[in-house]
């Protein structure tokens, strides 16, 4: 039997509705899209501005190879970010040293032992010590932390490695403390009751049976550290010496990468090989720190996959 | 009845051991900021005054106060707001109540993630490259804006996200029962339902808006202007840009200013994020599902 006109018409629920639906669906879904959208838009422009360095006088042998970068001498600019890499590995490296031990400690802490209302007090304090922006941690390196180091090791400078890495990993241990705990969290109570059941102390449950079953959750936060250093600009710039060396010891004044960047677009001419230059680095920054965020993650989904 | 054996002490000792260990290394944490935080205040106080926060700089930012910068934050800040708050809400949406379980969803979570890690420098690249040169904002509130705003775009979606996944699905299958639409459900369930815990997503992205300074010092930020902004095709001061010239950049200033205008930086800050967290904790008290 077919349906009359009349019928179909009462059938057909496509009121203004159902088309307001439709308009919603289809502007949530662009809005849902945005990110893949900027993350590849954020490639292209900075690509887009470097790439005819890259083609014309960028050689990547000088670029990895070499610790001179003099852009603005005028007879012969080079483009060796060695020094660069090597300035933001060190303080990354270091601050990592700082950072990782007391950001693992604490979740362990804030995770396992504390509970009730000093676990919630530790939390907050611990975010609001990630909320400190990046700008005031340089003005601290400079200002109080910079005479603590000359007065403390007696040496003629206190913006180096040391300034540098301390600072980043107070940046960073808050961000980690709290990934980490997450992890921590993430493993089921099940566990530790079995491990308990079975006659095991508290520390024998967190040795033995959190931390291993938390341990790419664990990997996942230094990681994200890891990323946060390499990528931190303001307190770096502030706080490193910004002086180009490769570094021999932590009283060394270094340079990083994003300080680089920061100091020097404002000065140089748009389009010179110099302005097209740092867009370089800032490539081999974004394309790093995607890497290192990638691996994370597909650390963390690892570990739900198994 | 049971007696503590001499493996049961040692256990004991052990866990206690370790606790106090553990517990250091928080203390150790968390105990030099607040060091930081005392002597920034005990520097920093005796230069605020209501008339630092409302004169301008003068004698080559070496006096007077900080009024500029505090309204170009302002301006610097709302604007970012309107162009991130609904692409943000938008995103979360579409992740909470219409992606399938499928490798479009992992990609969007994962550009989120990456979002979120790319450095802010590289944020200030691509600000210059796309508002300030192709769609020729020029160095304006504008290109500043919508730099800061893609930069925090994460911040508004994770919580956002976060917010209406917590509203329980039995409300939305009673919505869709009763015949409405999708959107209907949305706008008369879900959204009344989390906007509470939107608006923490908002206030968190706003105080880490505030702080952000490499992303604005190409593509908005001046060192210093006389004038306050007129519109968003201006340039105009900004607090953290203002905290890094006047340590860095401005010789003879006296020592007491920059520690004055990073109090105020770090109370606006700490200040939205205590507010955030506060409004987090009460919203959860009275959650009646």
């Amino acid at each position: 039997m077919r349906a009359s006109p009349a019928d179909q018409t009462i059938l057909d629920r496509r009121n203004l509705d159902w088309y307001i639906d439709k308009v919603v669906q289809v502007l949530v879904f662009v809005g849902g899209i945005s990110a893949i959208i900027f993350i590849i838009g954020i490639f292209v422009f900075i690509t887009r501005e470097g790439i005819g360095f890259i083609f014309s006088s960028w050689d990547p042998i000088e670029f990895f190879t070499s610790p001179r970068w003099a852009p603005t001498s005028s007879h012969n600019p080079t483009y060796g970010a060695l020094a660069l890499i090597l300035g933001t590995a060190s303080v990354t490296g270091l601050a990592m040293i700082v950072a990782v031990p007391f950001s693992l400690g604490a979740a362990i802490y804030i995770g396992e032992f504390a509970s009730g209302k000093t676990r919630e007090s530790l939390k907050v304090l611990v975010e609001l010590l990630a909320a400190i922006p990046s700008v005031v941690w340089g003005f601290i390196g400079l200002s109080i932390l910079n005479p603590l180091i000359i007065q403390w090791f007696n040496v003629p400078i206190g913006l180096n490695v040391l300034n540098a890495g301390v600072i980043l990993g107070l940046m960073a241990a808050p961000i980690m403390t709290t990934i980490a705990e997450d992890a921590l969290k993430a493993v089921p109570d099940t566990y530790r009751e079995a491990a308990e059941a079975m006659g095991a102390a508290r520390w024998q449950v967190i040795f033995k049976v959190v931390l291993p079953a938390a341990k790419p959750g664990l990997l996942a936060a230094v990681l994200l550290g890891v990323g946060r250093g390499f990528g931190e600009t303001m307190a770096v710039l502030m706080a490193s010496g910004h002086s180009i060396n490769i570094p021999t010891s932590i009283f060394d004044s270094v340079r990083a990468l994003t300080a680089t960047i920061a100091a020097e677009l404002g000065e140089t001419a748009h389009g010179s090989d110099h302005y097209q230059a740092l867009f370089v680095l800032g490539i081999f920054l974004f394309l790093i720190t995607f890497l290192i965020n990638l691996t994370a993650d597909l650390v963390v989904r690892g570990i739900r996959n198994r | 009845m049971f007696e503590a054996t001499e493996i049961n002490m040692r256990h004991r000792r052990t866990e206690v051991l370790f606790r106090l260990l553990f517990g250091m290394m928080t203390i150790l944490l968390i105990l030099p900021v607040a060091l930081i935080l005392g002597i920034l205040i005990y520097k920093g106080a005796p230069v605020l005054s209501l008339d630092f926060l409302l004169s301008e700089p003068t004698n080559g930012m070496t006096a007077g106060g900080i009024f500029p910068a505090l309204v170009g934050t302002i301006w610097l800040v709302a604007v970012a707001l309107i162009a991130s708050l609904p692409v943000g809400v938008a995103a979360a949406l579409y992740l909470s109540e219409y992606a399938p379980n499928n490798w479009l969803t992992r990609a969007i979570n994962l550009a989120i993630i990456n979002l979120a890690g790319v450095p802010s420098i590289v944020h200030a690249l691509f600000g210059v490259g796309a508002f300030v040169l192709f769609f020729k904002f020029g160095t304006s509130i504008l290109a500043a804006s919508l730099t800061l705003a893609i930069m925090t775009l994460p911040v508004v979606i994770v919580s956002t996200r976060e917010a209406m996944q917590a509203v329980p699905q039995a409300f939305r299958e009673a919505c869709w029962n009763m015949g409405a639409t999708r959107w209907q459900t949305i706008r008369r369930v879900v959204l009344p339902n989390s906007i509470s815990g939107i608006l923490t997503g908002v206030i968190l992205e706003v105080s880490r808006t505030v702080g952000e300074t490499a992303p604005i010092m190409f593509t908005g930020a001046a060192f210093f202007l006389p004038f306050l902004p007129q519109s968003v095709f201006d340039q105009t001061m900004a607090m953290s840009l203002h905290l890094f010239v006047i340590s860095t950049q401005v010789p003879n200033v006296p020592e007491g200013l920059p520690y004055g205008v990073a109090l105020v930086l770090i109370a606006m800050v700490l200040s939205m994020n205590a507010i955030s967290i506060a409004f987090r904790m009460y919203l959860r008290n009275k959650k009646k599902w």
